[in-house]
């Protein structure tokens, strides 16, 4: 059966009213504080080691982002590549069942607007949200190595940076869909923010020793051809793309690090002819990490349509 | 001639076996205050949110101002106007704030919304906290909120679902008097409850749910001449006899009931409040009471139920 009118009537005033409640709120201001005491540190360090170590760099700019300093074992990526998820579930967790336990959800669908829309809505606003909070970020990053570096960056250097908020923008889009996801299937936020954590702890910590068991049960007692080798180095390569994690820590190392070549697995043959330490140009970097930034998008439609599809069979009545 | 704003036709929702909702036929009239009665669980508020497209219909059809609510349901919820059972607000905005946020779903221009805003808020007495945040309402206040919110929307029907459930009587009365509030503004009014006394005292029509199903329908005095008989329920109260012996011989008397500790619910054919009261006296009991019964909702109500379990 088909229904009459678009299913985005009333997405304008959903948008605008999450992203209002967002940066209002008491949550945003600690969130951001979190992502400002985690994020500093690397990049406060990274720009140390970056005005001690002289030498000659094209990208210093994309340095700050990427080198591991002494003083702070993880870097700037690595950072946010932990924090984006807690943001993004800070933001989504409780964005449809909290509408749920204040009752306003029935109130709200009973307007003219479909849940679709309202779905979207809360989506896009806590993504734009997140998108705000990251720009900002990046710019203090920026303003910072202009500060302390006392040079401009390149072009190049801007637009590879730039590369970066987008693909952690669609990064933090994945876990904001799952954290919805689970707001839309539990009806207690305590629960939908215990399994979005449970996951994202999943992801980090077990996924990874989770995979090399997997890749080990599956591996041939010995190891009698190349092919094989291949074939078992690319299954344990598939099952760490699984987390999104692995997919934006790979766009971001062939985005931010020009030498990157590749992102797979090589062998030594297959570098026959390459210069080494040579930075790509950037249209062969995107188009290097153009599969993992697709899985990412592909992986926040997929999680949002489940979350979708949840929410169309809900009852909205108490 | 009056127009049905609402009709429902073998409507139908189940779950899995069981049928919530049992094939009702329903007719609202415009400009009347319908209200929809039963026990919890009857099948009311899912027949509510039927009308308003807000859950899939199993069966049959219904419509709303010749709006179809499974395939136009934003038009039928552009104008129709719908206070769930205990509704909620955005606690952290104003009452001014959340009712914007509506407006804006409503697709109001704003230089007009700012106005109806206001006047919605003054006809509920609430101007004078349209700025102050909804966490500090009080039940009732929130439910005037919601009833602000229908005003403000211009809604041809208003569906109010347990709109006075845990209000305090003299909110409940303002409630009731904003319903008629209503009605006088040509609002068709449909409302669910199980606080049959009120309901009694606004409502023109009224439908008695039972399992899914519609048990009686029309007018109170309709049903209860249905349900209790023609004719005149008198309650008798009295002691040191067996006044149930001495009123079953009088002519007229159809049904001598106990109703509670020495009282006893009389229904005849005739006004026989004399001859009760002569036989109960030279039986040697001492009268304390005896009443012409208006017939009530709660006593419908409670007999049909009754009835029911007998039958089950």
């Amino acid at each position: 059966m088909q229904r009459e009118g678009s299913p985005f009537t009333g997405i304008g005033p959903v948008f605008m009213k999450e992203l209002s409640d967002h940066l209002t709120s008491i949550r945003m201001m600690v969130l951001t504080l979190f992502v400002i005491v985690f994020g500093a540190f690397p990049v406060a360090s990274s720009l140390q080691t970056l005005r001690t170590v002289v030498s000659a760099d094209a990208y210093l700019y994309l340095r700050i982002f990427t080198i591991e300093p002494q003083q702070v074992p993880i870097s700037f990526i690595s950072a946010l590549n932990f924090i984006i998820p807690l943001m993004a579930i800070g933001l989504g967790f409780d964005s449809v069942n909290s509408e749920f336990n204040r009752r306003t959800l029935s109130r709200v669908l009973s307007q003219p607007i479909y849940r679709d829309a309202l779905l979207l809505g809360k989506f896009l606003g806590g993504l734009m949200t997140l998108a705000v909070g990251l720009l900002a970020l990046w710019l203090i990053v920026f303003g910072a190595g202009l500060l302390l570096l006392g040079i401009p960056p390149r072009g190049v250097e801007v637009a590879r940076a730039f590369g970066f908020l987008v693909v952690a923008v669609f990064y933090g889009g994945v876990w904001l869909a799952i954290a919805m996801l689970f707001s839309v299937v539990f009806r207690s936020t305590a629960t939908s923010a215990l399994c979005a954590l449970g996951l994202w702890l999943f992801f980090f910590i077990l996924w990874p020793m989770i995979a090399n068991a997997l890749v080990l049960g599956f591996a041939p007692a010995e190891i009698t051809s190349i092919d094989q080798y291949v074939g078992i180095q690319e299954l344990a390569i598939a099952l760490q793309r699984l987390s999104p994690g692995t997919l934006f820590s790979e766009a971001l190392l062939g985005l931010l690090n020009p030498e990157t070549r590749t992102l797979g697995f090589m062998l030594p043959t297959q570098m026959r002819g390459a210069i080494p330490n040579a930075p790509l140009p950037l249209d062969q970097s995107l188009l290097l990490i153009w599969p993992q930034v697709t899985g990412l998008i592909a992986g926040m439609i997929v999680v949002f349509s489940a979350a979708y599809v949840v929410f169309q069979r809900e009852e909205v009545r108490a | 001639m009056s127009e049905n704003v609402i009709e429902a036709r073998g409507l139908l929702k189940t779950y899995g076996e069981a049928r919530a909702v049992d094939a009702i036929d329903l007719d609202i009239r415009r400009g009347e205050i319908f209200g929809l009665l039963g026990p919890n669980g009857a099948g009311k508020t899912t027949t509510i949110l039927m009308m308003l497209g807000l859950t899939e219909t199993s069966g049959g059809s219904v419509s709303v101002l010749g709006f179809d609510p499974v395939r136009q349901p934003l038009q039928v919820k552009r104008r129709v106007g719908y206070l769930p059972d205990a509704v909620g607000f955005y606690d952290h905005m104003t009452a001014r704030e959340n009712l914007i946020y509506t407006a804006r779903l409503l697709d109001i221009p704003r230089r007009e919304s700012n106005g109806r805003i206001m006047q919605a808020l003054k006809s509920v007495a609430l101007d004078d906290v349209a700025d102050k945040r909804v966490a500090t309402f009080s039940r009732g206040m929130r439910q005037r909120l919601g009833i602000a919110e229908i005003v403000m929307k211009k809604a041809e029907i208003a569906i109010l679902d347990e709109p006075t459930s845990g209000l305090d009587p003299h909110a409940t009365f303002e409630l009731l008097e904003m319903i008629r509030g209503l009605k006088k503004a040509g609002v068709a009014v449909l409302l669910s409850s199980h606080l049959l006394d009120r309901v009694q005292s606004v409502c023109d029509r009224v439908a008695l749910f039972n399992k899914g199903k519609i048990a009686l329908m029309g007018t109170v005095v309709e049903l209860a001449n249905q349900v209790l008989g023609a004719g005149h329920p008198l309650l008798v109260e009295a002691s040191g006899i067996d006044v149930a012996a001495a009123l079953r011989g009088i002519e007229g008397v159809q049904q001598v009931l106990p109703a509670g500790e020495g009282a006893w619910r009389v229904v005849a054919d005739r006004d026989v409040r004399a001859v009760v009261a002569r036989n109960v006296v030279t039986a040697g009991g001492s009268l304390s009471r005896l009443s012409d019964l208006q017939p009530s909702l709660e006593e419908v109500y409670t007999h049909y139920f009754e009835g029911e379990r007998h039958a089950a």
